[in-house]
């Protein structure tokens, strides 16, 4: 038995339309002869049998749209008893096609020069960044991707901050923050009194231009007790914790219109008060005038996020990446409290530690706090 | 307005040309085999029966003095469209297109124009291996003083012929020969007339622009819905004018995406590609996170053996590995 | 090198039988090139011959192995005719690596530069320009081959045609130009694409001297192309014949021949050039009926071998994709 099928008669041909049968079952057929004719797009073309035999069967009607390969009859040969068709043989495969070359791919080269996207470059003048402090991509090149995971947010290098550009720069490392940070949060009232009773009576006896805000001593409290409580204070690097010696601080700074940068102290943990304040004087001073360092804006190993003077009695802040903690300081406020079994009237600020749990636990920022309370205790050791 | 229909791209030319010979009588139709055959691509079956052989022109094989012919009876006041089999055979007829169709209104000095439409399919995908198989389109798309089209849809199809036709000027309108058994859609209603002169976002994106033309544009956007699985928003630039390049909506999109993939059939040295990819990096360097990727044919005259076929054209996965390298994925 | 050939046709048993055998299998393998084109084994366009092989049988009688070759695109009678392996031209419609050309060319680009054999071109007229610039390198280079170019009728309106014509007569160019005049290009009859429908007068035109034969009849036409083919060798410059023949099937596979009526076709093909040398060879008793069956068992044979060739050949590796564009040099490996 052998097949016969709706031939292609082009590759444009896809299927046809059976007009009429030309032989009916039973009918003897001769190589050449016409069987069928079938309705193209290029008009009715005669289809004709490629075997001697016999019609044993047709299985299309005319009328119908079929598509090419359908089988259409079967023919019996020569001396052939009737009977079912034999399977066809399917039709020969196209060698599976070797896998494409390999993409023409521009490899990672060792090169002095950094290799950035006009599009990261155009970026990061606009915004002020140094493109020294940007980190390539595994492929060695930075790129829009790179600029949305720098550290800092961005700034304009003239004086002017470009806030559009913050904003941007700022979401794009909060929604990084996230979506990849899981973040918890651990809170602890301080009883403040102390400090700022010290703090007044300090203020009171130094010159005015050398006076102390409240801040500074909080940032001195929050670096000895990250380094009598290791585990918050450095950066989360491919998949751990790399720990820092040194405490750079990160202090959140408000920009007028809007927008917010966290330049670092570095060695908040070591230099006085006095030399604090100057530093974070000369920080806001420069960060208002778009004169950051960038190595500020990329070396800070923990935040601080104090929204104090905005009435804030709890702070739960972000966590900016790739660090690995931030502690949020609300307002000190005056506050019943009970001191050795009496109520009394104290000074009190709530701080909250927001951990990275894939770097650090819950207990290390308790514990955290808990020493913070006593560090602030005995503001004159500051 | 009735509702849109569905036909093939054959049909939407064959309707086109039946419009244009109904609304001017001064518009005709020749080329080799367009009457009595029907046209080798059957876009004119049925056509000499209704406007006759004054109108139906079949031709001998003589593409140079046809095609110039139609040079002439276009400047004589007439309205022809000048029916070339394909883009190989066209190259006979180059001399009259480039030296003759393309210059007469400049070097008149701006007192003769050529109105007249010239079609022609153009493409590989059948294995008519390397004499029926070219892309040349960037060759006209070269010369100032003709106008290059390619209908990528049935709704283009049917809407160019008639804008081309009203042109003053010299048209030619490619028409790849893989689209003539797509079918699509045409909106209902009177006017299916289309612009010629701009691009078409045929699908819109953020994170790569998919640059194409004629019968790529399929491939395109069967990538683009590939790599939409993978997180990948390709916008899809269906060119529709080769010359004029309508540069605004390419280099918007770039401006956006930062990512530029382009898509053309023809030979990568010297392509319309090349042409793109230039005019993206003058207008939009700085919007670019990654060189501009091009898909084009091997440089190779295409071979008839299937695969060989398919190796020497663009196809999707070749499509999606360039986005994914443009996407540093 | 060879001796010309006598111009001269003996009709010998022998040589009877080669002419028979030769058109029928050109027949054989094309009627099977149909049926391997409708289960999609082969692709692009396909152009039979059937119908025109006492042309191509009876010109390349009148050749050498030192002779070129042009011809067109519904060149498979040529190139069997011409001797090509029909394994390799079978493989070659497949698009398989064995195929003549590699598979880089299918059914209409059929080479072999043993053979001289230049080849199928797609584009008509193309190879008219070619054949005259064969034979001007082979009178350069004070050689003495025919260069053949085969086309269609269809040709002679192509501007080529008429430069080709005039540049070969104008420079006395060995060129013997074959007419196959099928009466259609493509879809297209002869009186409605020729003003002057006989090519032997623009052949005149040229001062070529032309000769139009029944190109139905395979002993006219070896007939005529020897004497063209001597007076080419002999100095006489180019010489036309107008081959009068038929098609008997569609320009290529997919056309429904909208354009003839089947009567037409019908009586061209009581002229069947293969029916009527083998019935004359049979009644003048040069043949029996034992010997045709012998030949469609040997040419059946052939055949099936050509197409199990092309079944177990290989396909060329992706990886050559690129090969054969330009030449590969190799140092000193070329002037």
């Amino acid at each position: 038995m052998t097949d016969f099928r709706m031939p292609s008669l082009g590759a444009d041909m896809e299927e046809g339309t059976l007009v009429e049968w030309l032989k009916q079952p039973g009918d003897q057929l001769h190589r050449g002869d016409i069987i069928a004719v079938v309705e193209t797009q290029k008009g009715a073309i005669e289809i004709e049998v490629f075997h001697d035999g016999v019609l044993e069967k047709t299985h299309a009607n005319p009328g119908t749209r079929l598509p090419v390969g359908t089988l259409l009859a079967t023919i019996r040969g020569e001396g052939e008893a009737p009977g079912p068709p034999l399977p066809s043989a399917a039709p020969a495969e196209l060698p599976r096609a070797p896998s494409p070359p390999p993409p023409r791919a521009i490899a990672p080269q060792p090169s002095a020069r950094r290799k950035i996207t006009p599009a990261a470059l155009r970026r990061a003048i606009g915004d002020g960044l140094d493109i020294a402090t940007l980190t390539p991509g595994p492929d060695g090149i930075i790129g829009l991707r790179e600029l949305a995971q720098a550290p800092a947010p961005p700034k304009r290098r003239t004086g002017g901050i470009n806030l559009d550009e913050m904003r941007k720069a700022i979401a794009a490392a909060m929604a990084r923050s996230k979506r990849e940070i899981p973040h918890y949060y651990v809170s602890s009232t301080i009883d403040m009194t102390p400090m700022v009773d010290w703090l007044s009576a300090e203020n009171a006896r130094r010159p005015a231009p050398d006076r102390i805000l409240s801040a500074v001593p909080v940032i001195k409290a929050c670096a000895l007790a990250l380094r009598k409580v290791p585990g918050l204070n450095g950066h989360f690097i491919d998949g751990r914790y790399v720990a820092d010696d040194s405490v750079k601080m990160g202090v959140g700074i408000a920009l007028h219109g809007g927008g917010l940068i966290a330049p670092a102290l570095d060695g908040s943990d070591t230099m006085s008060l006095g030399d604090i304040m100057q530093r974070l004087s000369d920080l806001v001073a420069r960060v208002r005038g778009g004169r950051l360092r960038s190595s500020e804006l990329t070396d800070a190993t923990v935040t601080l996020s104090n929204l104090g003077d905005e009435s804030a009695d709890t702070v739960l802040p972000v966590i900016y990446p790739p660090q690995v903690a931030i502690i949020g300081v609300g307002q000190i406020v005056e506050r019943p409290w009970v001191v050795n079994g009496a109520l009394t009237a104290r000074k009190l600020a709530t701080f909250t530690v927001a951990g990275d749990h894939r770097a650090n636990d819950g207990r290390i920022a308790a514990r955290f706090l808990k020493v913070l309370g006593q560090v602030l205790q005995t503001p004159e050791a500051l | 307005m009735t509702g849109s229909r569905r036909i093939t791209y054959r049909d939407a030319v064959r309707e086109a040309l039946q419009e244009a010979l109904r609304r001017d009588p001064r518009v005709f139709l020749m080329g080799e085999d367009v009457g009595r055959y029907g046209g080798s691509y059957g876009c004119s079956k049925g056509l000499l029966a209704e406007f006759g052989e004054a109108r139906i022109r079949d031709t001998p094989l003589s593409e140079s003095a046809f095609t110039g012919a139609g040079i002439g009876a276009a400047l004589g006041g007439m309205r022809p469209i000048v029916e070339i089999m394909t883009v190989n055979f066209s190259l006979l007829a180059l001399d009259q297109i480039v030296n003759s169709a393309a210059t007469l209104r400049h070097m008149s000095g701006g007192q003769f124009s050529v109105p007249l439409v010239i079609r022609m399919a153009t493409g590989a995908g059948r294995q008519l291996a390397a004499q029926h198989s070219h892309s040349l389109e960037n060759w006209y798309a070269h010369v100032p003083g003709i106008k290059v089209v390619a209908p990528a849809t049935v709704a283009d199809a049917r809407g160019m012929l008639w804008t081309a036709l009203e042109d003053p000027d010299p048209v030619i309108i490619f028409e790849h020969a893989m689209l003539y058994n797509e079918e699509g859609d045409v909106p209902g209603g009177d006017s299916l007339t289309v612009p010629i002169d701009g691009a078409a976002i045929r699908r819109d994106g953020t994170d790569v622009s998919l640059i194409t033309y004629g019968g790529s544009l399929k491939k395109v956007l069967a990538a683009a819905d590939e790599l939409a699985k993978e997180g990948i928003s390709g916008e899809v630039i269906d060119l529709r004018s080769l010359r004029p390049l309508d540069e605004r909506t390419i280099l918007n999109s770039v401006e956006k995406t930062h990512r530029a993939v382009i898509v053309d059939e023809g030979w990568r040295s010297g392509s319309l590609a090349g042409e793109i990819s230039a005019r993206i990096m003058e207008g939009a360097f700085f919007a670019l996170d990654w060189p501009v990727e091009r898909v084009c044919s091997a440089e190779v005259p295409i071979p008839y053996a299937r695969h060989l076929e398919i190796a020497a054209t663009p196809q999707v996965p070749g499509i999606v590995s360039a986005v994914r390298r443009a996407m540093r994925r | 090198m060879s001796a010309p050939p006598d111009p001269r046709v003996h009709l010998d048993r022998e040589h009877c039988l080669k002419l028979l055998r030769t058109m029928m299998l050109i027949r054989r393998f094309e009627e099977r090139c149909a049926e391997l084109y409708g289960e999609q084994k082969i692709r692009g366009f396909l152009h039979l011959y059937i119908g025109e092989e006492a042309n191509a049988v009876g010109v390349m009688q009148a050749l050498t192995p030192e002779d070129a070759i042009v011809a067109t695109y519904r060149e498979h009678g040529h190139a069997l005719a011409r001797g090509l392996p029909a394994t390799e031209v079978m493989a070659e419609m497949y698009g398989k690596a064995t195929g003549s050309s590699r598979g880089r060319g299918g059914s209409m680009h059929i080479f072999d530069a043993t053979r001289r054999f230049y080849g199928g071109n797609a584009i008509v007229g193309g190879g008219l320009p070619l054949a005259v610039g064969l034979a001007l390198a082979d009178k350069l280079r004070e050689k003495t081959p025919v260069t053949c170019c085969f086309f269609g009728e269809g040709a002679a309106a192509e501007g080529e045609f008429h430069e080709s014509l005039n540049l070969a007569a104008l420079w006395k160019l060995p060129v013997l130009f074959v007419c196959e005049n099928n009466r259609y290009a493509m879809g297209t009859a002869l009186e409605r694409s020729e003003s002057e429908p006989d090519f032997c007068r623009h052949a005149a035109s040229y001062r070529i001297p032309a000769e139009a034969v029944d190109g139905m009849d395979v002993v006219a036409v070896e007939f005529a192309a020897r004497r063209a083919a001597q007076a080419i060798r002999d100095g006489a410059g180019p010489q036309f014949l107008e081959n009068r023949t038929y098609r008997f099937r569609a320009h290529s596979m997919f056309d429904a021949e909208l354009y003839r009526d089947k009567a037409e076709v019908e009586a061209w093909k009581q002229r069947c050039p293969i029916k009527r040398f083998r019935s004359w060879l049979i009644e003048t008793g040069v043949v029996h009926d034992n010997d045709v069956a012998a030949l469609e068992r040997d040419v059946e044979a052939e055949v099936e071998a050509a197409v199990a060739f092309a079944e177990q050949a290989s396909w060329e590796p992706e990886a050559d994709l690129t090969r054969d564009v330009l030449t590969t040099l190799t140092p000193g490996g070329r002037r």
